[in-house]
């Protein structure tokens, strides 16, 4: 099939391209971007002015509830294609955990039937993420899975994490790691600070950041192991991994993209939408990603997409799950923070397109010829409220509820299949 | 604004309650801040040995759904026992007889007293309880609107002002 | 989630609505509920101790964390008020059992509740059930979590103010667990309101919280220092749970070095107060002689925490209507 995207603001941050052009599409992948191919007739034309024509987002952490709820993926899956996301990595914090092949074969298909954004799973590092023994990382990554990642924290026994790492190696398999030290985080459930202090809350100081990050980095040095931190959050955080990369290991990292907007104060009076892992730290700690995003130490931005009945938000703050939906606003708040902070939209664009596809060393996240035709169109000038009704995922649970956001998606393809189409 | 002698119905007040008191035991308690400040007159006028009862009647009203708490409430104290006694309620000015019913229902949290009296400076009418005074200084009718205000001023001179009631 | 407008104790006038926290209350507000106490503190003498200013209303006392001292105390303040009480003991594991928090509200709601006397393990609860109350419900907060004590707070305030009377010119130390403590935050918070110039924290620092210094307080962590001229001195209950482990050695260790003996209270300004929030740990943070000595007010404070209750209770229900 031959389809036109015709009149829009092409800006592809991988070949640092940003202006008007059409770009042209067959069978599934893309053929020319500017003028049509010789002798090309469009089956279908999407007129994209007055939008921008982008690489399809590539989401490294959404949470698609499946396994776990029977149905929930097709229902997430197309979440991400409304939020412009053509492809989501999922951790695999399942229930039960992707620790099994069978398990992964099975929600790749169940993911090529919902016809949504494509799945990149993750599989566990460990059998049942328990920690203890390795799972079958090799086997696991035959059947499709990208990395390895053990989920909310380190394992708790350092010798795991030496061993995993130097098992990885072995295959040139990459580990995920969530930076935080279980130990020196505790029952923490607000940043250590002021207002954790005077809120009463039970607090996660930044040494369980910081510890970790120190723990991950010598076991690198030793193992020559590849790693992606996921989710930094604090200042110290950040400047342990412009350190590592200065000196040449092998790591990358992304940040959630509510701590590149929020902070502990917003929390105010005991708001359970606030309640994310890790926790939303000072002013000063959300200075430094963003720093740390103006100077590449941080590699990308995600979702982190966590969706949450609204009943475990409906509970005092420590009891309440963590986790807030992000997927249709991770668009939006990118632009925020592109227009607060002045930054080039394709160097925006490119910490959820080319950044991720790198890190997952994909093919994907960018407008190039021949390559598949991931793409979405988005209006930036948009104004809409992430309320209940204008969600199409499960989860309703966003700090952002209240206010109005700028920029929505208008079409999303996947394969130059269009999935996704908004009234 | 007219101007009521204060000071001269008070004259005729503080006579007519020595004649009613005709030189019996009594305890005197004065409703804040009016019946007080006439409750102290009274109290060297009729040589009594107790120190005045003060009832803020605050806690007693019966407008406490519609109106709230009083911003100024202070304790009321009586420092003598009741039970038994001869007492002679003091008040400014006798009008729905409401105070009066909240002041006789917060005596009887102190105890039971052998008999009360109630001598008012003022009865303007408008009634809507059945109660009366025993003693009253002087009797003036005033519509509605208009409200009846006793001050003292900083010599201890009484004054009573009528004042158009803020809408 | 409903949210509250820009302050959640106090209704469109600004008169007290629900008493969640100290903090974010204004001043005069706070020296209202005071001067409204002096009024409930007779009451006790005389023969019929109680008044009739909330007859008819109901008070639930929710407690999903257990305290008999202080839900009697509510429930006496209420008594006294002669407002209806019902006490309901919600263990947290009985909630377990399938009705979350918000349904046991909303069934007692339906059964013509007009207060909440709330106590609850974890910091913020009150402030959920305040969202989600109909509007005409107050929500009092009887201790949640480590966040707050506002009721506590203010009966040591009006401990304070009874043998100091002035707030301007003291120095006031609270000694122990401020980590764990809502008794100190809302004292800390009360203080600085009220203008208090010194307000000290007092404790190891494993027992002290981030932040202390942004609210207003001077930290110290050598007990000597920080009692030395002090008028007030506000001793916190150090838990069992914290008496050894990673926090704390031992009791012993923790007496030797902030336990308040006769010795070390002459530090402290002649005529100094010894306040404690009830119930003491003799020979853990406090010594016999020090707790029954001439300088100890904590049998006042109880006293005074009754009629504290009293005006809280009544200051909430005079504000209900929305004009």
């Amino acid at each position: 099939m031959k389809v036109a995207l015709r009149n829009g603001r092409v800006v592809d941050p991988a070949s640092k391209f940003d202006g008007r052009a059409d770009v042209f599409l067959d069978d599934g992948r893309i053929a020319a971007i500017g003028t049509a191919p010789h002798g090309f007739v469009a089956d279908h034309t999407l007129d994209a002015s007055g939008l921008i024509v982008a690489p399809g987002m590539v989401d490294l952490c959404a949470r698609m509830r499946e396994p776990g709820t029977d149905g929930a993926l097709k229902v997430e899956s197309h979440a991400a294609l409304a939020g412009g996301i053509t492809g989501v990595v999922c951790p695999p914090d399942t229930d039960p955990p992707l620790d099994e092949p069978g398990l992964v074969r099975m929600l790749r298909q169940r993911s090529r039937e919902a016809a949504g954004a494509r799945l990149y799973p993750l599989g566990a590092m460990t059998a049942g993420l328990g920690g203890e023994a390795l799972a079958e990382m090799e086997t696991l990554s035959e059947v499709g899975c990208v990395a390895f990642a053990q989920t909310g924290a380190l394992p708790h026994d350092n010798s795991v994490l030496l061993q995993a790492m130097r098992y990885a190696r072995t295959f040139d398999l990459p580990i995920w790691l969530r930076p935080v030290e279980t130990t020196l985080a505790g029952r923490g459930v607000a940043a250590s600070g002021a207002v954790a202090g005077r809120l009463g809350l039970a607090s996660v100081p930044d040494v369980a950041e910081t510890v970790a990050l120190h723990t991950v980095f010598e076991l690198q040095r030793s193992t020559g192991a590849r790693v992606h931190l996921c989710r930094l959050s604090s200042s110290a955080g950040v400047e342990l991994v412009r350190r590592a990369k200065r000196e040449g290991l092998p790591v990358t990292c992304d940040v959630g993209i509510h701590h590149v907007h929020l902070i502990d104060v917003d929390i105010g009076y005991f708001d359970s939408n606030f309640r994310l892992d890790p926790p939303l730290r000072s002013t000063r700690d959300r200075d430094a990603i963003r720093a740390g995003l103006a100077d590449g130490t941080i590699d990308a931005i995600c979702s982190d997409h966590t969706p949450v009945d609204a009943d475990d938000k409906l509970l005092p703050f420590d009891e309440a799950t963590p986790g807030a939906t992000a997927l249709e606003t991770l668009l939006p708040l990118v632009l925020k923070w592109a227009t607060e902070d002045k930054v080039a939209l394709l160097d925006a664009l490119g910490k959820v397109t080319n950044m991720p596809g790198q890190i997952l060393r994909e093919p994907t996240g960018r407008l190039a010829i021949g390559a598949k035709a991931d793409i979405f169109l988005f209006d930036p000038a948009a104004p809409w409220r992430p309320e209940a009704s204008a969600l199409v995922s499960y989860g309703k649970n966003t700090p952002f509820s209240p206010y109005e956001l700028i920029g929505r998606t208008r079409y999303t393809l996947v394969g130059g299949d269009l999935r996704f189409a908004r009234k | 604004m007219i101007d009521l002698d204060a000071e001269a119905i008070y004259r005729r007040f503080a006579a007519r309650v020595r004649e009613h008191v005709a030189g019996r035991d009594v305890r005197l308690v004065g409703v804040r801040t009016g019946g007080v400040w006439l409750a102290e007159r009274l109290k060297d006028a009729l040589e009594v040995r107790h120190p005045v009862g003060v009832l803020d009647i605050s806690f007693y009203r019966d407008d406490f759904d519609r109106q709230g708490l009083s911003p100024t409430v202070r304790p009321s104290q009586i420092e003598f026992d009741v039970d038994d006694q001869n007492l002679l309620l003091v008040d400014d000015v006798l009008y729905t007889g409401r105070t009066v019913r909240a002041a006789m229902n917060e005596l009887f949290d102190y105890g039971r007293p052998a008999r009360i009296d109630l001598a008012v400076l003022i009865d303007r009418g408008g009634r809507e309880l059945p109660i009366e005074a025993t003693v009253v200084g002087a009797t003036v009718e005033v519509p509605r609107e208009i409200s009846v205000v006793l001050s003292r001023d900083q010599d201890g001179r009484l004054h009573l002002t009528l004042e158009q009631r803020s809408a | 989630m409903p949210e509250f407008g820009r302050h959640p104790q106090l209704n469109r006038n600004g008169e007290l609505h629900h008493l969640l926290s100290i903090e974010g209350l204004p001043r005069p507000i706070l020296e209202r509920i005071l001067s409204t106490a002096d009024s409930f503190i007779n009451i006790a003498e005389r023969e019929v101790k109680s008044v009739p200013l909330l007859r008819g209303r109901s008070v639930f006392n929710l407690f999903f964390e257990n305290s008999t001292r202080t839900r009697t105390t509510f429930e006496i303040a209420a008594r006294r008020l002669s407002a209806d009480v019902f006490n309901l003991d919600i263990t947290r594991s009985s909630t377990a059992k399938g009705e979350s928090l918000l349904d046991t509200i909303n069934n007692l709601t339906a059964m013509q509740a007009d207060m909440f006397v709330v106590r609850h393990a974890s910091s913020g609860a009150p402030y959920l059930i305040a969202r989600h109350v109909a509007p005409q419900v107050h929500v009092i907060n009887a201790g949640d979590g480590r966040h707050a004590h506002p009721t506590q707070g203010l009966l040591d305030m009006y401990t304070i103010r009874h043998y100091k009377r002035d707030f301007s010119q003291l120095t006031v130390a609270i000694v122990g667990d401020i980590l764990h403590s809502r008794v100190a935050r809302s004292a800390i918070h009360a203080l600085t309101t009220l203008g208090v110039p010194e307000v000290r924290a007092v404790g190891p620092l494993t027992l002290l919280p981030s932040g202390l210094e942004q609210l207003g307080v001077r930290v110290f962590t050598r007990f000597e220092d920080g009692i030395r001229g002090a008028d007030v001195i506000i001793m916190l209950r150090l838990q069992n749970e914290r008496m050894k482990g990673s926090l704390l050695p031992s009791a012993q260790e923790y007496f030797r070095n902030y336990g308040l003996t006769p010795e070390k209270l002459q530090l402290a300004r002649a005529g100094a107060i010894v306040m404690h929030p009830g119930p003491m740990n003799r020979g853990v943070e406090i010594d016999s002689h020090v707790a029954d000595g001439t300088q100890s007010v904590i049998l006042p404070q109880v006293t005074f925490g009754i009629a504290v209750r009293m005006a809280v209770l009544a200051l909430v229900s005079s504000s209900q209507r929305m004009h």
